[in-house]
């Protein structure tokens, strides 16, 4: 097998603005289709947060060809699978069937995306559903700690301060019309993109494609830029207390580099170094062995189209949630101060590179890769480039990467956990 | 060395006992190296529950060779993953590396499964860690109630104990313990090595025999002698616990994998509640034309539905849980599963049904099979069991059950008097 690229995947912009890349493989008889819209929480109003991502569930559960039922007996009897969400800046969908029900994939797909009924009675199953996991929600401090963590991170107008799946206030004020009119008003095949990874054959994904989305027209939302997100230049922090816990869930961080930004990759090693390489880099170390506060404990740099977070997550006894902060703090402190040593620095650098073939090892992996590079303008060698890119990163490019982003005496800190006793 | 051969997968033993399953696959330039016990809270007794999870973090911390956190930077350096996990019946390592560089992953392996160091600095350190993980467990309360309900479940069978261990044991167990803990079980005869990727299967072997043929056979290790009594009428837990949310779980007594109800079983948890209850490590499909989901989640009395038939040596349960939706009561749910379950006992299911199920298994094995660590954790997990020709034979089994099967599977199982119901009734509802 070699890196996916130019030589093997294969691109195709229909006339309708879709872009279809497709790369065979014939090593197990599954394939994969993932890709996404351009519209999601980005073109919703902030008292209308959770449309997107309902209108996304929504499609699921009725089409003009199909009721609900009859779209998941389909799928499900030949244990094939079509998803939908609703994201920020786009809406993705996946599928995985074997190859010979690639078709009948398609097809669901295309309907759903194209004739969504929004039966009312399935509008009104969801909203209770959504409902119900919002309670579940407001008593998980994982999930209690990230939606604090964006309301501290970014100011209030901008989409990341809030809840893609909405609050109980908003759900309840969805009609099944609001949803009908999102929908009419951003699905389109302009700026879709499809992948198809599998057993199948280019020329013959490429036709079944166009066979069902070929003649789709549709708008999309025009999209004023981001607000702007300004440093942070204080401690902002916020600890949610929910009774009856045991453990208490802290997330210290920042808004982070977008994707295309030209230090993305430098903050990845930096990532790697701070809170992924081995068991959880330097935050596994020190937090979580050389003190044993945690069970976990370790960094994340999301990109994405936007300055998406970047963080530290730790979970704790909430006797310790002091200490753990001073030990993320103490560890940020030394990436901004110090160089990382030479030694550190090529080891972290070598997982990266040397990772890559287990990352694409399934033809998830492989979508999934081939999606980030549309995305994002990588370039369909971007793999093949991949480890030079990563090998001309310099320990000052990391520490200048810290520097940019992190503050050790400024970030946003979200907990969330029993009341201190 | 013995060998057998059966669908590109070779069995053999050591000298020392150890058994090897080895297979090569050629389609990414990746192997995966997998290193199983016959060791979990299956093992343990009050006093030291939650031990072998504890043994397998100090796997992690260090021998004379790898001392404390080379051996995850060396095998991250090569760009491979790392990790160890432990089931009530088992404790397994894994490493997945480029496949040029999976010798690092036997050295490791064979190093520690007898020089791991169990300092007493790192085991009190670690103490901390190992209370942290319970005490994030039981920020979920439907970790909070089935640890209930598994406790009324099995009163004499380690089975219900979860594998984190009761807090008092994590509180007091000492090095000693520990210690015994990992002498006693860790050794090749207690022990399964698992490569699948790509790499020469002869060269391998050479490899395993290399790494693990020195080591000493160990004495048999101490079997389980616990049976848990016939449960004679139904049980109850009620955990009124923090939260908004109400759930429902309720587990019926079952046969283990060896058994020959377990392939009727698993097709009848199919129907009811969906392919991803078909085995522990696989899922992934929805369950919206299932029969709870129909039953519960379309009438809006649930937001979800799950059932779960687990593998494991002896008798362990089937199990089925609802979350109750906000306007909803927990008797409600109740009701309207059991009406569902008597369902399936008074009438037989459709061939229809039978075949979903099958194809829906089919399709999860061709999905498992695209990557060599699902392979290598497959074919460990069945020979952990059974044999590992019960992964490869699996789909023929399943295509062996009859419509009858599953009826009688379900008059036999699905009874009231041997179930135990749990509710969790949140404060704030």
């Amino acid at each position: 097998m070699s890196i996916p690229g130019p030589q093997d995947i294969v691109r195709r912009e229909l006339n309708n603005g879709i872009v279809v890349l497709v790369r065979e493989n014939h090593d197990s008889p599954s394939v994969v289709v993932g890709g996404y819209l351009p519209v999601g929480a980005y073109d919703e109003r902030l008292e209308q947060a959770g449309l997107a991502a309902f209108t996304a569930s929504v499609l699921m559960r009725g089409t003009t060809n199909r009721a609900f039922e009859q779209i998941y007996e389909e799928l499900e009897s030949v244990g094939a699978s079509v998803s939908l969400g609703g994201g920020t800046h786009t809406t993705g969908f996946g599928a995985k069937s074997l190859v010979e029900d690639l078709p009948l994939v398609l097809d669901i797909l295309a309907d759903v995306l194209r004739r969504p009924t929004f039966p009312h009675d399935e509008v009104g199953k969801l909203r209770g559903e959504i409902i119900t996991d919002l309670e579940e929600r407001a008593h998980d401090t994982r999930r209690l700690a990230s939606l604090t963590f964006h309301e501290l991170a970014y100011p209030k107008e901008h989409p990341y301060a809030h809840s893609l799946i909405g609050y109980t206030e908003t759900i309840n004020m969805l009609s099944r019309d609001d949803l009908a009119e999102f929908y009419t008003g951003g699905y389109g095949p302009h700026g879709m993109v499809i992948v198809v990874v599998g057993a199948v054959e280019t020329a013959d994904a490429l036709t079944q494609i166009e066979d069902v989305f070929g003649d789709w027209e549709g708008h999309n939302y025009e999209r004023a830029p981001l607000p702007e997100v300004p440093r942070i230049v204080e401690i902002r922090e916020r600890t949610v207390s929910i009774p009856g816990k045991t453990q208490s869930d802290i997330i210290l961080g920042y808004p982070g580099p977008p994707r295309a930004a030209p230090d993305f990759l430098d903050a990845v090693v930096c990532n790697t170094v701070l809170g992924v390489f081995g068991l959880m880099g330097r935050l596994g170390e020190k937090v979580r062995d050389e003190q044993g506060l945690a069970y976990y404990s370790f960094s994340r740099v999301d990109g994405g189209p936007g300055p998406g977070p970047w963080r530290i997550v730790a979970g704790v006894n909430t006797a310790n949630v002091e200490r753990a902060v001073t030990g993320i703090r103490a560890e940020i402190r030394r990436m901004c101060e110090e160089p990382v040593d030479e030694e550190e620095l090529e080891d972290n650098k070598a997982f990266i590179t040397g990772s890559l073939p287990l990352r694409l090892e399934t033809n998830e992996g492989v979508a999934q890769a081939i999606i980030n590079m549309e995305r994002y303008g990588l370039g369909l060698d971007y793999l093949q480039r991949y480890a030079d890119l990563i090998g001309e990163i310099t320990a000052e490019r990391v520490q200048a990467v810290a520097q940019r982003w992190f503050d050790p005496d400024a970030y946003a800190l979200a907990i969330a956990g029993p009341p201190a006793a | 060395m013995e060998k057998t051969m059966e669908m590109g997968f070779i069995k053999t033993r050591l000298s020392n006992r150890l058994t090897v399953l080895v297979k090569e696959v050629h389609t990414a330039p990746v192997a995966s190296f997998w290193i199983w016990y016959r060791v979990g809270s299956r093992n343990e007794h009050l006093g030291i529950t939650g031990i072998s999870h504890w043994v397998e973090h100090m796997l992690f911390k260090g021998t004379p060779t790898f001392p404390k956190g080379i051996a995850e930077k060396a095998i991250a350096r090569d760009g491979g993953v790392f990790n160890g996990m432990t089931w009530y019946d088992f404790t397994t390592y894994f490493a997945t590396l480029p496949a040029d560089r999976i010798e690092l992953a036997l050295r490791i392996e064979a190093d520690r499964m007898v020089n791991s160091l169990f300092d007493p600095d790192e085991i009190a350190t670690e103490r901390t860690v190992i209370i942290s993980e319970r005490q994030g467990a039981e920020n979920n309360p439907e970790f909070l109630l089935s640890e209930e309900l598994m406790a009324a479940a099995f009163r004499v069978h380690p089975y219900g104990t979860d594998t984190l261990g009761h807090m008092c044991d994590l509180e007091t167990m000492t090095r000693d313990q520990l210690h015994a803990h990992y002498h006693t079980y860790y050794a090749p005869n207690n022990a399964l090595a698992v490569a699948v990727g790509d790499f020469n299967t002869d060269e391998m072997l050479r490899l395993v025999e290399r790494h693990f043929g020195t080591i000493p056979d160990g004495p048999d290790v101490p079997p389980v002698t616990a049976v848990e009594p016939p449960q004679r009428g139904e049980r109850r837990v009620v955990f009124e616990g923090e939260g908004n949310v109400a759930y429902l779980q309720i587990v019926f007594r079952a046969p283990a994998i060896r058994e020959p109800d377990f392939f009727a079983l698993a097709v009848l948890d199919a129907i009811l509640s969906g392919a991803s209850g078909m085995t522990a490590l696989g899922g992934g499909l929805t369950n919206k034309s299932s029969r709870l989901y129909k039953a519960l989640v379309a009438t809006e009395l649930a937001t979800g539905v799950s059932g779960s038939l687990i593998p494991t040596a002896d008798p362990f349960v089937y199990s089925l849980s609802a979350i109750v939706r906000a306007e909803h009561t927990l008797a409600e749910v109740e009701e309207a599963m059991e009406a569902e379950l008597a369902r399936v006992v008074a009438e037989s299911v459709t061939p229809e049904e039978l075949a979903k199920a099958i194809k829906q298994a089919k399709a999860q094995f061709a999905y498992s099979s695209e990557s060599v660590t699902g392979q290598a954790m497959w074919m460990g997990f069945s020979e952990i069991f059974a044999d590992y020709t019960w992964f490869e034979n699996y789909i023929a089994n399943l295509s062996a059950v009859t419509v009858e099967d599953v009826q009688r599977v379900a008059q036999k199982h699905l009874k009231g008097s041997n179930r135990t119901v749990g509710w969790y009734v949140p404060n704030e509802h």
